[in-house]
């Protein structure tokens, strides 16, 4: 079949009847957006913030994962340090196996921390160096757990990267004690504390009378994790990244769990529902009517402000997962814009389905989407607003069209119904900025 | 809490942290992007390439295009030419390229893929369509750093392309080292100044400092040209800037199309811009412009003004060894004391170097090539300095020792600036001057107590 052709197939308009074809590798040779599997296990594990995070690998798996997700902590800062064995050419012909237990010694003597995660790359994993048995004899000797994590780059995209890092988790989980854990407690999956997000969930948990045990991984902590099998449930946010995780915990522990986003004052309110109901508890249902009313009426003025100057305006957005695609959809809409394009790196084919039922019959959806194509719609669409990460935000400003990055670089949290309010003055502000009439293709047209 | 570093300095044999490099491939990138209508490619996984566009879109705030061989499984087991093969099939139909750089990573020289056998396979497939162009060079992550892989690359391109036609020019090569679009540019109106054509290889400006059009350019109008990189090699003369980043190619350049060079430093600093105009100036046999006399009378003013202000003031350097060594060499003449050197990348020639550069000035300084920022604050700890002088990197270190940091070289994730205005040359010099004065007094007003804050200074 021509190339192009079968590109097409991964392209549908929401109102047409073929699904979209994905859950497929990118085609050699494609300027794809999306990454590998060490790639999806770094950004899941990173912000545990004391536990060491060592590469072992070349330099460069360590230099560009160092530091680039504002994923905040509340104590520790350890995460925030870049360890690598920095493998030569002398391992790779002899083996690096013993490098990397000589590093761990090193480390630990420096740092003392909580825990170790050592991350397998493509190089050692093509060498054959032998990760877990390192890791097995650094637990003995060092007396902390020092845990693989099998996240070799051709092993996959990101969502494999994910599982790697899952199943590292559920090394960690059920190690620790769990008494003192109350009836109505949490553990909260899938948030990673960007700009502060799991904060802002945490309060609204809190005060409805939850328990947080454990936050996977935003703000996270080994010893927290450790106990994580205490908690009566699991929230699980991203869901593409952790639910994994949260059905090992209900096979091993019977921890029942829910599929929430806390994106979009209308996700959100359901979120703290789903969790209320669930506990039965008509107390806290009753209170957590009045944090929804108190923090809706709080941000809804603002969000009708807003939507005046929205109002019928486009957008489009390419994003990771297929959740955040769902909840910014609705989010969008809330302040009045139509989605034109929704693309993500690596939806699955129920997420496609859920998609087209949630976007208009002429929305553009696309999986694995490259920057060549993307430009083209968002000409075509004519749109007044791209949300993506840190690779599409120059072509959205190269083509004079306001950008908001919903990804690792987000400096303002855009979680819960304050962050509602913080996403639609994000959106405001770049669709309305006078900018975009000083550009060639814009210039001209009205910005009201 | 962000300070996390014993002062006392232990030995670490297996372990690096807080790099000062990063590897091969993302230099090659870079490389290639200075090429016009070229599509840099990466043969290996998708992250590879995933974070060089980023890095590179975080540097530049631009868009960077590089396309992968999407490594899988199977690929790092039965080898990559499979991969390689349908990669040039896709990107001819869907990107159009005149021209595409491979390079190799880790994983792909370890399975030990022939590049140079699968493209001719291609091309006999015709998978390469005629008039297409397509180049390679190796560039294993364990080998090197950013800087040898771009280094490669520069390499790669003569070595395909450039030839001897038997009909010398009267035009020189320059080759620009790992500079910013605008040194790029500075470069070239330095040479324009002395009536010297020229071609510069590679040529980043137009390409990663493009102005906002209202359109994406999947290839940028910038870029050196495949006729002109064909016609190096009847060039008189190759100027080398910065040994690290290009003195292979100028090597290549003499060996195999007999065009003599001369490996220069980076023009950044007085010293440094004085030896390139110098060669500048015996090239075409004319007197230095006038206009460039007065540049350079102006920098020297700026230093003389300021000299109390730079004199004996501590700095700690680090970065890509060609841009550590001509930022030595600057500081010593602004007579600043580079207590502390450091490159992350390869070469005892690099220590050798700063010694000597510093033998009068500074002979006890600490000096250190394949070392880690994680060393250099601990240097920092044991002997404090004034300034920091280098990457983005560094801003843990200046906030945890609370010492100002002046941002030069590659990569700046944190700040706008350097690709619209140059480091090299007098002009460029000047900025960087300018700028380390301004950090000092900055925070000498910052610390002044009421009694000694001056109005004037």
């Amino acid at each position: 079949m021509d190339l192009l052709d079968d590109r097409k197939r991964q392209v549908v308009t929401a109102g047409e009847a073929r699904a979209v074809v994905c859950d497929r590798p990118s085609v050699a040779g494609s300027v794809t957006q999306r990454a590998c599997s060490f790639c999806g296990s770094r950004v899941v594990l990173y912000p545990i913030a004391d536990a060491l995070h060592l590469v072992h690998g070349p330099v460069g798996c360590a230099a560009y994962t160092w530091d680039i997700r504002g994923a905040q902590s509340s104590g520790p800062q350890l995460h925030r340090l870049s360890f690598n064995t920095d493998i030569r050419e002398e391992e790779v012909i002899f083996g690096g196996e013993k490098k990397l237990a000589r590093a761990l010694r090193e480390l630990v003597a420096i740092h003392r921390p909580k825990g170790a995660f050592v991350y397998a790359t493509c190089l050692t994993g093509v060498i054959g160096d032998d990760v877990e048995a390192v890791c097995r004899m650094a637990t003995a000797e060092l007396g902390i757990p020092v845990i693989p994590v099998q996240s070799e780059g051709f092993k996959g995209t990101k969502k494999d990267g994910y599982s790697a890092a899952c199943r590292a988790l559920d090394q960690l989980i059920g190690t620790g004690p769990t008494e003192g854990i109350g009836p109505h407690s949490v553990n909260i999956l899938g948030d990673f504390n960007i700009a502060g997000e799991i904060w802002v969930i945490k309060g609204y948990l809190e005060r409805m009378g939850v328990e947080v045990v454990a936050t996977m991984t935003g703000d996270g902590r080994v010893d927290t994790i450790r106990k994580a099998h205490g908690a009566r449930l699991n929230i699980v946010q991203c869901a593409g990244s952790m639910t994994s995780v949260a059905k090992l915990m209900k096979e091993k522990y019977g921890i029942p769990y829910v599929q929430v986003s806390f994106f979009g004052l209308e996700d959100c309110a359901d979120a703290l529902y789903q969790v209320a109901r669930h506990f039965g508890d008509p107390g806290m249902l009753r209170r957590t009517k009045d944090i929804v009313k108190a923090e809706t009426e709080a941000v809804l003025p603002e969000l009708a402000r807003i939507r005046r100057d929205l109002e019928g305006k486009k957008a489009a957005l390419y994003v990771g997962g297929a959740f955040k695609a769902f909840s910014l959809v609705k989010a969008l809409r809330q302040i009045g814009m139509q989605v034109a394009m929704a693309g993500t790196q690596t939806g699955g084919p129920a997420d496609y389905e859920h998609l087209k039922e949630l976007c208009d019959a002429d929305t553009i959806l696309a999986d694995d989407s490259n920057p060549l194509e993307m430009a083209s719609w968002l000409a075509l669409r004519d749109v007044d607003l791209f949300i993506g990460g840190v690779k599409e935000r120059p072509v959205a400003f190269k083509l004079g069209i306001g950008f908001c990055d919903h990804n690792h670089e987000r400096k303002i949290g855009l979680a819960g119904f304050e962050g509602c309010a913080a996403f639609a003055r994000e959106v405001h502000a770049t669709v309305t900025s006078p900018v975009w009439s000083l550009v060639p293709r814009r210039a001209g047209k009205a910005l009201s | 809490m962000l300070d996390s570093t014993p002062s006392t300095v232990a030995d670490r044999v297996a372990l690096k942290i807080n790099p000062a490099k990063t590897c091969q491939p993302v230099g090659a990138v870079y490389a290639a992007l200075g090429v016009h209508g070229c599509l840099p490619h990466s043969h290996g996984s998708q992250g590879c390439c995933a974070y060089h566009r980023s890095h590179l879109t975080r540097h530049f705030k631009e868009p960077v295009m590089a396309s992968t061989s999407s490594f899988t499984e199977g690929s790092s087991v039965f080898g990559g030419m499979a991969n390689l093969t349908q990669a040039f099939s896709t990107i001819f139909e869907m990107y159009d390229p005149d021209i595409v750089a491979v390079h190799t990573t880790c994983l792909s020289e370890v399975i030990g893929d022939d590049i140079p056998t699968i493209i001719s396979k291609a091309r006999e497939e015709g998978r390469i369509p005629e008039g297409k162009v397509v180049v390679h060079c190796n560039t294993p992550s364990f080998v090197g750093s950013h800087v040898t892989g771009f280094s490669a690359m520069v390499k790669g391109f003569v070595k395909y392309l450039s030839e001897s036609s038997g009909t010398p020019s009267t035009a020189i090569n320059i080759l620009p080292g790992w500079v910013e679009p605008s040194d790029m540019t500075e470069i070239k109106r330095l040479v324009a100044a002395f009536g010297l054509p020229m071609t510069m290889l590679p040529d980043t400006s137009s390409v990663l400092d493009a102005p906002a059009t209202g359109e994406h350019a999947f290839f940028p109008k910038g870029g050196t040209t495949l006729p002109e990189i064909k016609a190096m090699g009847d060039a008189r003369a190759t100027l080398s800037l910065g040994t690290w980043a290009s003195l292979d190619a100028a090597t290549l350049l003499e060996t195999t199309c007999g065009v003599p060079f001369q490996d220069l430093d980076l023009p950044i600093g007085l010293a440094a811009t004085d030896r390139f105009i110098e060669s500048l100036r015996g090239l075409a046999g004319v007197e230095v412009p006038a206009q460039i006399e007065d540049e350079r009378g102006r920098l020297v003013d700026v230093i003389s003004d300021m000299h109390q202000y730079l004199s004996g003031r501590k700095v700690a350097i680090y970065g890509d060894p060609d841009h550590v060594i001509a930022l030595t060499e600057f500081c010593r003449d602004m007579d600043m004391l580079p207590v502390h050197v450091l490159t992350g990348s390869v070469g005892n020639a690099f220590e050798t170097r700063i010694k000597d550069i510093l033998a009068d000035s500074v002979p006890d300084a600490n000096v250190k090539a394949q070392g880690d920022l994680f060393l250099l604050h601990q240097w920092i700890k044991n002997e404090p300095v004034d300034l920091l002088l280098g990457t983005t990197y560094g801003k843990f270190i200046g906030r945890a020792e609370d010492i100002p940091l002046v941002r030069v070289g590659w990569p700046i994730l944190d700040r706008v600036g350097h690709s619209y205005f140059p480091t090299v040359g007098y002009l460029g010099s000047l900025r960087l001057a300018v700028e380390i004065i301004s950090a000092i007094q900055e925070r000498q007003d910052r610390d002044a107590p009421d009694h000694a804050f001056e109005l004037v200074l």
